[in-house]
């Protein structure tokens, strides 16, 4: 699982890429995490998810905690493009009450 | 046509991704779709990583988790069971477990959804565990639009997993 992030503006946007599950999570948190800390003045995060090939509640658990890091620093979360199989999943965790779907 | 696998595999992380291809790779003998193979990997991934992260938490080297599949049908469709099974801890209190958003490794980042996603994702679940002896879970799925009418075994396994909701 990768994980790019790109600026627009005051916005930034974190790119998954790839399959998320428990095993592959590990690595992905600490650079999740390290990239939270660098863009923790932006005005909006959002997590585009089109690139996401695979997903399980692993992936719950993924953007749950990346939210509760940004939220120390008041940055709103978003989420964004999930394929038909994540937005299954999302939608079942009621995760889009905490991180909105635009 | 009756067709059917076993896998036993070693509980490591990195069978993760190996263990939701294979299943999916096998359930191509009844031609899914696109969406039907990607919740089966979903649920496979589910159970296959409960016995990773769960079963053998305080255990050793060798241990080892076991997939077994059926598929009845053809290439209009049918029906796939899976079962995973590990000899793992047990689930003390199962009704407890399979609680939405109920987890013992809340510190792990786990959301407590796995039962949840298998039970949605699927057409029939069921559970069975053993403190001390581990844990097996059941799942079955139509696939295709031939309607499938399901042996009475089938009708058991659902039963019990709207008993468990
Ligand atoms: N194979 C197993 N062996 C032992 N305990 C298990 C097993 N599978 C599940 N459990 C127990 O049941 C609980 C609920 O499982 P479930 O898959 O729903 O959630 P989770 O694994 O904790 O979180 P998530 O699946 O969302 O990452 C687990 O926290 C664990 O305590
Ligand atoms: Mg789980």
């Amino acid at each position: 699982m990768q994980i790019l992030a790109e600026t627009q503006g005051n916005v930034v946007y974190l790119h998954l890429r790839g399959e998320i599950d428990e095993h592959n999570a590990h690595s992905a948190r600490t650079k999740a995490d390290r990239l939270v800390e660098r863009y923790a003045g932006s005005e909006r995060a959002i997590f585009d998810l089109r690139e996401v090939s695979f997903m399980d509640s692993t992936g719950i658990g993924f953007l749950i905690g990346r939210y509760k890091r940004f939220q120390r620093f008041g940055v709103p979360v978003y989420l964004t493009n999930p394929t038909n199989s994540t937005d299954k999943i999302l939608e079942m965790s009621g995760i889009y009450t905490l991180m909105p779907k635009v | 046509m009756v067709n059917t696998m076993k896998l036993e595999i070693m509980a490591l992380g990195e069978n993760e991704a190996f263990a939701r291809s294979a299943v999916a790779a096998f359930a191509l003998c009844l031609n899914p779709s696109f969406s039907e193979l990607s919740d089966i990997k979903t649920a496979v991934s589910e159970a296959v990583t409960n016995s990773i992260v769960h079963a053998y938490k305080h255990s050793g080297q060798h241990d080892t988790l076991s997939i077994e599949c059926r598929a009845e049908g053809d290439e209009h469709g049918g029906i796939l069971h899976i079962t995973v099974t590990d000899g793992g801890c047990g689930i003390a209190d199962m009704e407890k477990a399979l609680l939405p958003f109920y987890t013992t490794l809340e510190n792990d980042e786990r959301s407590g959804m796995g039962f949840t996603i298998m039970q949605t994702f699927m057409d029939g679940f069921s559970l069975e565990s053993e403190v001390g002896k581990g844990t097996k879970v059941s799942m079955f799925r139509k696939i295709g639009k031939k309607s499938v009418v399901a042996t009475m075994d089938d009708v058991a396994v659902k039963e019990r997993a709207d008993a468990g909701r």
